[in-house]
């Protein structure tokens, strides 16, 4: 790691930090690097502001308040009481004013009232109204560009006003007048030509399988398969590409591939559609969205598959539990023709689709499953809830069912586990400080600072109880936190996946 | 009929036709812009009932305010529910003869104005105490909080220092309802008081006062939980399912 060219923030002695002071512009020097033509033209963007940008963006903002309810009540709701300021993990820190949630909705709130209110059409200066300027969307692109979208203000908000709404709505804006982010775009042209975010074409995709199966069979002794393109397997597991080949990633995955084998189960993956993961989402474009996750509709009709599972992913979970049913009708209720294939195909015993943790816990209550826990025993685990998982998706048929399945199939697989402070899980966990579409390196400022928070609380555990694991099921997390524990003096070797634990304490004959 | 009585009929139709014909707008729009995606904030409940109770304890207990901040939350419930007890205690202003239960809690409202008041007070103190707070708060932030004041000030002041005419104005009001008009008694705590009403009345739908009918359409608080079970689809998006099938 080389020397940082910002301070790393120091832990405090409480699990939950103190408020900072606001320090105006304290970030306003990170900007993310804009998308280039290549990757705007493919997704049917302009790659520069043109003579009409102004025009084109107020259109926009125009239509998107036409088409989602979300953007036009929460730019018109808000009170300014300051019940978010306090609660997201950027702003706590970079102590950047700008980094509070209501002050980055504010940013849109102010442009929206002078375009579209009446105060703010004739009393800007009342309602604190503002003409779009270039250096109001520079703003937009630095800050929507600060926002991991991860709804921890959506918890605390007295209305519910979510900033990933707005987050979102602006960066479709900004897309649309030719300010794309780069990081996002070329991964969301990856995914559409070659099926994933890595753009790992299907003969590489093989490989590396075939690979695995080597490693796992000479590791343990038990020819564990991770099948692809089978047709008729019972089950699809679909799996952010990371899983493939990132560390500590590939871990979760032959943890998946074990738990099937002990199950007897016949499973395939699919080079069609190798990407769980569908950044889709954090542009706040619902058509370029729909268009990632038509890949799995398309996968599944073709395999002729019975279940649809997800692997370890936090947004991915989100866009599969809450919309791939609205999106592609992978689910329950749909009356068009692919839904009504859908339904006949799939199994309706279960939940469609159904996450990894679902599925390996059922096992585990079935009994199916055999561990020897003591192989875990190196480990002192705590877990993070991401921020998706816990605030925009559910598992089993409870709500909360999100906190409590994850943490069951740690504590029946190792017997050192810890929470965190009670304020910093469940739905007030932290986000990692790297989702959202800012896992990139030229935000690493950001990341690093805002990932504090959790740092923090995760440090106040390790001190008190010598945890040296940080449990996750979410691949940009993963990435995150081995990128960031370095930062704050810890080793990389502490994250891993919920099943590279249960991966460790499995017992296959 | 004085020039007085003339002006302030004029502004009451006026306010109360502002007030009635832009919240219904308001809420006509909100109804009718879809929310095309599933996205409550979870855990989320998982029946339509149970979305009705969350949305109740919000409402009522403002529950993520409580979760989020207990000055707030303090000031902001003394100063809401002041207003409810207020706001229906002047029932009694409107109608002849007067509901029992509105007899009933004439002291409880009378008593509640100071609670009002001073959650107001707290919540304003805010604007100018706390860095964050202050950082956000603009021109029309601050004098929304005066204009209540104001308001609440003007009428505890009719209320226990210096009434006003209170059946001549009650025969104003019920006057301006059965379209036979009565004359305003002119006393200028009273004038200050309507005037502000009336004032309050024509913003409310141009403005931040719109969080009352917006959080019934809060789709991160009114949405049920149930995306595998039920498909949600709003109309602009089932016209590109047409597109593609």
């Amino acid at each position: 790691m080389a020397a940082p060219k910002f301070e790393v923030p120091k832990f405090q002695d409480n699990a939950v930090l103190d408020i900072p002071k606001i320090q105006e512009g304290a970030m306003s020097h990170m900007k993310s690097f804009v998308a280039g033509q290549a990757a705007q033209e493919y997704l049917g963007y302009p790659w520069e502001l043109g003579e009409d940008w102004k025009e084109r963006a107020i259109e926009r903002m125009g239509e998107v308040l036409q088409k989602y309810r979300s953007v036009r009540v929460f730019l018109d709701a808000c009170v300014h009481c300051g019940a978010c300021t306090d609660k997201c993990h950027y702003y706590l820190g970079t102590a950047d004013p700008k980094n509070m949630p209501v002050a980055r909705q504010e940013l849109m709130r102010k442009v929206y009232r002078r375009y579209f209110t009446f105060g703010g059409k004739y009393f800007p200066w009342l309602v604190g109204a503002e003409d779009l300027t270039q250096e109001v969307l520079e703003d937009w692109y630095n800050y929507y560009h600060e926002c991991s979208e991860c709804r921890r203000c959506s918890v605390f908000c007295p209305y519910g006003i979510d900033t990933a709404e707005i987050t979102m709505a602006g960066r479709e804006i900004l897309n649309y007048v030719g300010m794309g982010q780069k990081y996002s775009n070329e991964i969301l042209a990856k995914v559409q030509k070659i099926g994933n975010n890595l753009g790992l074409p299907g003969p590489a995709l093989e490989d590396t399988l075939a690979g695995l199966e080597e490693d796992i069979e000479a590791d343990i002794g038990v020819p564990v398969k991770l099948p692809l393109d089978v047709k008729g397997a019972e089950i699809l597991l679909v799996t952010p590409s990371a899983d493939f080949f990132s560390e500590p990633h590939v871990e979760s995955l032959i943890g998946y591939a074990k738990v099937f084998h002990a199950a007897g189960v016949s499973w395939t993956l699919s080079s069609h559609a190798s990407e769980a993961g569908n950044f889709g989402l954090f542009n706040g474009n619902y058509e370029m969205m729909r268009n990632v996750a038509m890949r799995i509709r398309d996968a599944a009709l073709e395999l002729g598959v019975k279940r649809i599972i997800v692997g370890e992913c936090g947004h991915a979970w989100r866009v599969a539990y809450s919309y791939w049913n609205t999106l592609t009708g992978i689910g329950y209720g749909g009356d068009d023709p692919y839904a009504q294939m859908l339904q006949k195909q799939l199994d309706s015993r279960y939940p469609q689709p159904m996450h990894i943790c679902e599925y390996t816990w059922d096992l585990i209550q079935q009994g199916v499953l055999k561990f020897d826990k003591s192989k875990n025993d190196h480990r002192v685990i705590t877990f993070h809830d991401s921020c998706n998982v816990a605030r925009a998706s559910r598992m089993g048929n409870e709500p909360g069912g999100q906190f409590t399945i994850p943490r069951n199939i740690i504590r029946a697989v190792a017997n050192n586990f810890y929470d965190m402070d009670a304020d910093t899980i469940g739905e007030s966990t932290y986000c990692c400080g790297g989702g959202g579409g800012l896992l990139t390196d030229d935000l690493m400022e950001v990341r690093v600072k805002g990932a504090l928070p959790r740092m923090n609380a995760y440090n106040s555990v390790a001190q008190a109880n010598g945890v040296n694991f940080l449990a996750l099921i979410c691949a940009i997390c993963k990435a995150q936190f081995t990128k960031v524990f370095p930062y704050y003096g810890f080793d990389m070797s502490m994250v891993g996946g919920v099943h590279q634990l249960v991966s460790t304490a499995i017992e296959l004959d | 009929m004085s020039a007085l009585t003339v002006f302030y009929t004029g502004l009451f139709y006026f306010a109360t036709l502002v007030f009635i014909g832009g919240v219904a707008y308001r809420i006509y729009e909100y109804s009718r812009t879809p929310a095309p995606l599933k996205i409550p904030t979870t855990p989320a409940p998982t029946t339509g009932s149970g979305v009705a109770l969350r949305m109740a304890r919000e409402v009522v207990l403002f529950e993520s305010l409580f979760k989020s901040n207990k000055w707030i939350w303090i000031f902001g419930w003394m100063f809401h529910f002041g207003l409810l007890l207020v706001l229906l205690r002047h029932i009694r202003y409107f109608q002849e003869p007067v509901w029992f239960w509105v007899e009933f809690i004439q002291p409880f409202g009378m008593y509640a104005s100071f609670m009002m008041v001073a959650g107001l007070a707290g919540l304003w103190a805010r604007r100018f105490l706390v860095d964050r707070v202050r950082y956000i708060s603009t021109p029309s932030d601050h004098l929304m909080l005066a204009l209540l004041i104001g308001i609440g000030i003007s009428g505890m002041m009719m209320t226990f220092v210096t009434h006003t005419d209170i059946v001549a104005l009650k025969a104003f009001m019920r006057g301006l309802m059965y379209f036979d008009w009565q004359p305003l008694p002119g006393d200028a705590v009273l004038l200050a008081h309507l005037t502000m009403v009336a004032l309050l009345m024509i913003i409310f739908p141009v403005s931040k006062l719109l969080h009352a009918p917006g959080i019934f359409f809060s789709p991160s608080r009114n949405q049920v939980d149930n995306p595998r079970e039920h498909r949600h689809i709003a109309p602009w998006a089932a016209a590109l399912e047409k597109d593609r099938a």
